[in-house]
């Protein structure tokens, strides 16, 4: 018998992407022996164990001949078991067990159990959106991501059980239909997290509602247990709903991360501990992936205990928030994530907790002022609303429940629209260039206002652009043109201190 | 203008303390209430033979073989100046103490010094550890005791001190005494506030450029603070503190003594507290202390603030009572989170509060006009 050549096309994940890999298989006579070329990781080259099994326990014979399988381009790392069911496939194609002219026009992805059963994979989303752009006409994918990859549209996708099925889906026996779409949760579902548990707080509330209105990130400082965590958990759930667009995007990432199914409805909201590292707050490893920051895109990313991040780790921080992405290089390979969240901080006044104005408080200056100095870092120079909460009093916990989210919800969704009429679609106030928020109309009071704060604060530039925001989503509040003197002044109050 | 000139014996004075620092340290910690003030009435011999007496030869010989160019050198490589007890720029009022320094090295503008008389010279003490009522407090004596004319020693500490020096450069002149070397910012963190104090006041120490701090040169600077001034003022302090070391050394050189009262529950006022009980002069504000320097017909202070809203009245009056929070001062007056925070932002603006870095707010010392 002659050397027989099959070829398969699959995908591999990088990052939040896919990248196109063609499998190609040469059966040739010879020592038996099975080899995996192209710069395969581990979990690839594991694969050849996998596929022999699986071949075997399908009623596939595993021909004992001498096999290469060539995943290409060769210059591209491939990594993760995904490749498992392209090169099983384009192995019966090679050794003629499967007669399948349609395959070319295939992509395949999934990995093989022993017993030939197709496993799920994360990341078929941003596959399926490869495979419809690389020109595939259908993707074969396991049955377990078949409603993920249905959200891509333009695409037929076969939910595939068993590596046996491929003989009746090759001969035409077995079509198997459509499945239906992953839902997509655009705000947040029944029984999540609400505002109506906040009590009391009447400022706080105020200070979510302005930061999920325009954007702008917020720092809670306050003593423990005064409900600073409970307040950030609660901000998704007044955020306007996410576009279906937004909704993708963020399904995207989850998928990648395989972590579609356990994802909270609507907005991301995550939470990271203080002693995580730069590389998993913004992203990093070889061959890079996500980090907090990316999996928070279009959500909330609330860092408690601000004050006990490590330094490098917040100044990791500060470009991905100027501009939207985590921009990671590493040797070999450079990406660009996406990481568009709300920044949303806390910190106790001071490292005992019960502030230095309090009698109680048995901390040193010295440990006061490095404590707040870390306050003064970079990343606080990108924090717009500083919200000095106090612990609520007995009469507030045992009061009446607060608004409850649905109501501020709809003050927010009314002025993006406002924004999103004056700067662009998708846009908000914290996202304003410099000229853009000089041009915000105030009247002649609040200019004054601003003024007069202005000398006595010894405000910096940057910090009279970020007030001149904030007032500006105030009046989009209240749904009006130019920004009132009431409305500077609240802006004023809500905007942090700039530390000397 | 009298010339910033020293004699050399009184320099080796300077420069033999920064010598003897370690030794005197270990003597001046080992008796408990034994003062470093009174160590420093010795005379040079008696000094290094209590202190240090297995090296006593060697430590004079070394100060001894100091020429008056190294010294001149020295103190021009700490772009220091410096002046004795024999010259005409040495404040008279420290002759008055028997263990006055020798010689004073400063930096910034020996003319400052010139004619310092004690009823132009305030001391504003206190704790480092300060509440934001005794900072506010500290702050706004500073500024207007500067505004009236008097110039406001203090000591560049942490909490008091470095408030009453921020508030008197906003209107006038301040002098820091340092218990290390004049041309050293101790503590660190206050290097910027070092550095105005050095453009715009005067910064001055008995220790020689370089010389490093010891336990015992805060005592023995106090001295040079309590003598400077013809009245000190404790603004918050605990009982058993520095600032009533301070204190007690004004006392004894016959100076005014004054007490800024604070809650009896307050550890940090218990120290100006129990002043007041022993008879110190009460100070409520600048206008006290003026009253007390220059006898009652002096000039009144007059710092009404501009006309307030009923509305912010009520607001005012909640900060006044403690509650320092946004959220705090909604819920008293029932009023949304947006109302209460544009009234604090508009009493900011009038400069009826001040707000700290966490975002609480405390009462500065401008007064409501009256009839509102």
């Amino acid at each position: 018998m002659v050397a027989v050549l099959a070829t398969a096309q699959t995908f591999t994940l990088d990052g939040i992407s896919a990248r196109p890999v063609r499998v190609e298989v040469d059966v040739h006579r010879g020592l038996p022996s099975f080899a995996i070329v192209g710069l395969p990781d581990t979990a690839v080259r594991e694969a050849r164990e996998r596929v022999r099994a699986a071949l075997a326990n399908c009623g596939f014979e595993f021909p004992l001949r001498r096999i290469v399988a060539n995943l290409a381009p060769a210059s591209l790392r491939k990594a993760g078991p995904g490749m498992d069911l392209a090169i099983a496939a384009a192995l019966l194609i090679a050794s003629d067990q499967l007669d399948w002219p349609r395959a070319s026009k295939l992509a395949l992805v999934g990995e093989l159990a022993l017993d030939g059963s197709v496993r799920a994979l994360p990341g078929v989303l941003a596959i399926a959106e490869a495979a419809r752009v690389s020109g595939a006409e259908a993707i074969v994918v396991p049955v377990g991501n078949g409603a993920e990859a249905a959200l891509v549209d333009g695409l037929d996708v076969v939910p595939l059980e068993s590596l046996g099925q491929l003989a009746s889906l090759a001969s035409g026996e077995w079509a198997p239909s459509r499945p239906e779409p992953l839902p997509l949760a655009l705000g947040p579902g029944d029984g999540s997290p609400d505002l109506e548990d906040l009590r009391g707080q009447r400022h706080l509330r105020y200070a979510l509602e302005v930061a999920a209105a325009g954007g702008h990130s917020l720092l809670m400082i306050g003593p423990p247990g005064a409900g600073k965590s409970m307040a950030a958990r609660r901000l998704p759930s007044i955020l306007p709903p996410l576009t279906h667009g937004e909704a993708l995007e963020t399904a995207r990432i989850a998928s990648a991360c395989g972590r579609l199914g356990s994802a909270p409805a609507g907005r991301p909201y995550r939470a990271p501990h203080h002693t995580i590292s730069p590389a998993g707050l913004v992203g990093g490893g070889n061959p890079p992936g996500p980090g907090e920051a990316t999996l928070a895109h279009r959500g909330v990313l609330f860092l408690d205990e601000l004050c006990e991040f490590r330094r490098d780790t917040l100044e990791a921080l500060r470009a991905p928030l100027e501009t939207g992405t985590a921009a990671i290089a590493r040797a070999g390979s450079w990406r660009e994530l996406p990481c568009r969240f709300m920044l949303v901080a806390a910190a106790n006044p001071c490292p005992c907790g019960r502030g230095d104005s309090d009698a109680e408080c048995t901390c040193t200056p010295l440990a006061v002022q490095r404590y707040q100095g870390r306050l003064s870092g970079a990343l606080a120079d990108r924090i717009d609303i500083l919200a000095s909460i106090r612990q609520p009093s007995a009469e507030e916990i045992g009061g009446e429940p607060g608004e409850p989210s649905a109501v501020a919800r709809e003050r927010v969704a009314a002025a993006r629209e406002r924004q999103h009429r004056r700067l662009g679609a998708g846009r908000c106030n914290a996202e304003m260039t410099p000229a853009e928020a000089r041009r915000c109309a105030l009247s002649d009071e609040a200019a004054a206002l601003l003024a007069e704060l202005y000398s006595r604060r010894r405000l910096s530039g940057r910090a009279h652009d970020r007030v001149l925001k904030l007032a500006r989503t105030i009046a989009d509040l209240a749904g009006d043109e130019a920004v009132s003197e009431g409305q500077m002044a609240q802006a004023l109050q809500l905007r942090r201190r700039d530390y000397a | 203008m009298p010339e910033p000139r020293a004699c050399p014996d009184c320099l080796r004075r300077a420069w033999l303390l920064a010598l003897l620092g370690p030794y005197i340290e270990k003597i001046a910690s080992s008796a408990p209430g034994s003062r470093s003030p009174e160590l420093l009435r010795l005379s040079n011999e008696d000094l290094v033979e209590c202190a240090a007496p297995k090296v006593a030869g060697h430590l004079l010989g070394r100060v001894a073989a100091m020429s008056e160019r190294h010294l001149a050198h020295e103190l021009t490589a700490g772009q220091c100046w410096a002046c004795c007890r024999h010259g005409d720029l040495y404040p008279a009022a420290l002759r008055d103490a028997a263990d006055a320094p020798w010689a004073l090295i400063g930096r910034g503008d020996p003319a400052r010094l010139v004619g310092i008389e004690p009823d132009g010279v305030v001391t504003v003490v206190g704790a480092r550890r300060a509440s934001s009522y005794g900072r506010e407090v500290a702050r706004e004596l500073g500024r207007e005791l500067a505004a009236a004319g008097f110039v406001v020693v203090s000591g560049l500490a942490f909490g008091i001190d470095a408030c009453a020096h921020r508030g008197a450069l906003d209107a006038g002149v301040t002098i820091a005494v340092l218990g290390c070397g004049a041309d050293t910012a101790y503590p660190g963190a206050h290097r910027s506030l070092w550095r105005q104090i050095c453009e715009r006041g005067v910064v001055i120490s008995e220790f020689p450029p370089g010389a490093t701090p010891w336990r015992w040169t805060f005592p023995a600077r106090n001295r040079i603070m309590a003598a400077l001034a013809g009245m000190t003022v404790v603004v918050e302090a605990a009982e058993r503190s520095g600032s009533l070391i301070t204190a007690d050394l004004a006392a004894d050189l016959g100076r005014d003594l004054g007490a800024v009262p604070g809650p009896v529950n307050s550890r940090s006022s218990a120290g100006p507290n129990h002043l007041l009980a022993g008879g110190a002069c009460l100070v409520r504000g600048a206008q006290d202390v003026i009253d007390a320097m220059l006898g009652p017909g002096a000039p009144a202070i007059e710092r009404p603030g501009p006309t307030l809203d009923p509305e912010l009245g009520l607001i005012l009056d909640l900060v006044e009572a403690g509650e320092g929070t946004c959220d705090a001062i909604a819920a008293r007056l029932d009023l949304s989170g947006a109302e209460a925070s544009a009234g604090l932002a508009r009493l900011e603006a009038l400069g009826y509060v001040s707000c700290s870095l966490v975002g609480v707010y405390s009462r500065t010392m401008l007064s409501v006009p009256a009839g509102i």
